[in-house]
């Protein structure tokens, strides 16, 4: 292999005039205008900070979509019910093309069992209290598959149409539900009262900075994709590149969400996001590597912007404070 | 018994001779640079690391004082502010400062591990903020951790970086990816002394790397 020896910052100056520049100066410079910059533009425009949403504001505002994603996590037709691994061993989010899928290779690492975690487990810890909601899960665990499924696609019809009251609860058709209702009605409150997401968070312990379960489980109903929506914040808004209130977001990653834009990639059954970061991870590389593609590294010969990046003449050393970086060695041409 | 009088089995002789011949401290921090060193597109490095210690400053406070913090106090809301913006800038200033170097053809001459140093900045840069914006603790932290979350696990990346705990995303934000972009930046900076800047493109007619 061919070893260069790289010249020395003063060989490679040889014969370049040049001229006086303070770095610390320039910086000391650029760290005032930009502070100013960042003062004046957090002053006047501040940043976003729509609040957060909870299990229990969203159970507030929207009871049946509520209920109707908690017992779509009893019944396995949510996104987190049927998503697959990291989360549990089901495959309804499962991408890959073929036998090349990633999102399978290391398993369930990040456990959740959503008709577990964000149902059954909390109506147990409730039903304590209630002789009434002891009895209906009893039934509910006691019964067969296919009558429990009966009771749970019922439900979930008759939930398309109910009503939401004044009173933070709502009005169903009557139909053969088994214990449902009741189950429903209790975690319902549970939600509202704000007892659920203490209890979605503390499955694992007395400390918890884990939000997994929680937003995985309000990611299923449609109050929170309704809320970003409205925001301008969802995939095919161009949302990557927004925040709440007309803020600019992550707006460096123009070129990641240009794809989700693209028909091909959002076609259905097709792995938008796995070929979407593997696109981005091939162009992250080609950029990296532009110095060796020709072509690529050509570009700015053919565009000459470096025109307007370099439009000063070297001046003459004669007569001016400017000098040579290095003194000329001896005998040779200047 | 002999005593060893030549440095050149030394690691520690071998390393400062290195640096005394590749980074003489006029190279670090020079008086003087070539004449074309006098172009505006030479601000953009410059006020690019001014923005990241700025990001670096109001971050650390956003740190000390804790996330409730800029959420319940108009002066943590502030400081979150000059933080939000202050990554704004530094991206925006990045991004002409890549373009910058792009259209001059910066890996001229032997520079190529300095555009691809700073090109890796711009990426791990991209992760930084990510993490920083789903540890905002608001309705936009949980609507992009919710949806990030599909892209994460569709390449098997989700299985250890679980943009839903806000715990891990919050500690990657405030130590890892801090400590890893200012070391990419030290990096890039000393290739950048030790090379030094790149002929203009008149002066250099080959591509080489």
């Amino acid at each position: 292999m061919k070893n260069r020896v790289q010249p020395t910052q003063e060989e490679y100056y040889r014969g370049i005039p040049t001229i006086p520049y303070d770095l610390l100066k320039e910086l000391t410079i650029a760290l005032i205008v930009s502070l100013g910059l960042v003062v004046i533009l957090a002053a006047v425009l501040s940043s976003p900070d729509v609040k957060s949403e909870t299990v229990q504001s969203w159970a507030t505002a929207d009871p049946v979509d509520f209920v109707t994603t908690a017992t779509g996590e009893l019944s396995g037709t949510t996104i987190s019910a049927d998503y697959g691994p990291p989360y549990n061993q089901n495959s309804g989010s499962v991408q890959g093309f073929g036998f090349f899928s990633p999102q399978t290779w290391f398993g369930v690492h990040q456990p959740v069992d959503p008709p577990n975690d964000f149902v059954l487990n909390p109506l147990k810890i409730a039903s304590s209290a209630s002789p009434d909601l002891a009895t209906a899960l009893d039934t509910y665990g006691k019964t067969d598959d296919k009558t429990r499924q009966g009771w749970l696609d019922a439900y979930i019809k008759a939930l398309a149409d109910a009503k939401a009251d004044s009173s933070g609860s709502f009005t169903i058709a009557q139909g053969d539900f088994g214990p449902l209702p009741v189950m429903m009605d209790s975690l319902r409150k549970q939600a509202q009262s704000g007892g659920l997401d203490g209890l979605l968070l503390s499955q694992g312990g007395f400390y918890q900075t884990d939000y997994t379960r929680p937003l995985l489980f309000m990611g299923d109903g449609t109050y929170l994709p309704g809320l970003a929506d409205s925001q301008k914040l969802t995939g095919s808004q161009w949302g990557m590149l927004n925040e709440t209130g007309m803020y600019p977001g992550q707006t460096w990653l123009w070129l990641y969400t240009f794809w989700y834009q693209v028909p091909l990639f959002t076609s259905h059954g097709f792995p938008t996001d796995l070929a979407v970061v593997m696109v981005m991870t091939v162009l992250s590389l080609g950029l990296m590597l532009i110095p060796f593609i020709p072509g690529l590294r050509d570009v700015p010969y053919w565009i000459p912007i470096h025109k307007l990046i370099w439009r000063t003449a070297p001046p003459r050393a004669t007569g001016s404070p400017l000098r040579s970086a290095a003194m000329p060695r001896p005998g040779a041409n200047p | 018994m002999s005593v060893s009088t030549g440095s050149s089995a030394s690691w520690t002789a071998r390393v400062r001779g290195y640096l005394e011949r590749r980074l003489p401290s006029s190279n670090l921090l020079p008086e003087r640079q070539p004449y074309y060193v006098g172009s505006w597109v030479y601000v953009f490095g410059v006020v690019t690391i001014a923005a990241l210690v700025w990001v670096i400053v109001s971050g650390v406070v956003l740190a000390f004082f804790g996330p409730q913090w800029w959420h319940v106090s108009s002066v943590g809301r502030f400081f979150n502010s000059l933080h939000f913006w202050s990554v704004q800038l530094f991206f925006v200033f990045m991004v002409l400062h890549l373009w910058g170097q792009y259209f001059a053809a910066g890996w001229r001459d032997g520079r190529a591990k300095t555009w691809m140093a700073g090109v890796v900045i711009f990426l791990v840069s991209i992760v930084a903020a990510f993490t920083g914006y789903v540890s905002q603790q608001n309705f936009d932290a949980q609507w992009i951790a919710v949806n990030a979350k599909d892209a994460m696990n569709s390449v098997g990346a989700g299985a250890f970086f679980n943009v839903l705990n806000f715990g891990q995303m919050y500690g990657m934000h405030v130590v890892l990816l801090p400590l890893a972009v200012l070391f990419l930046v030290g990096l890039h900076i000393v290739l950048v002394r030790m090379k030094g800047v790149v002929k203009p493109i008149a002066r250099s007619r080959e591509v080489q790397s």
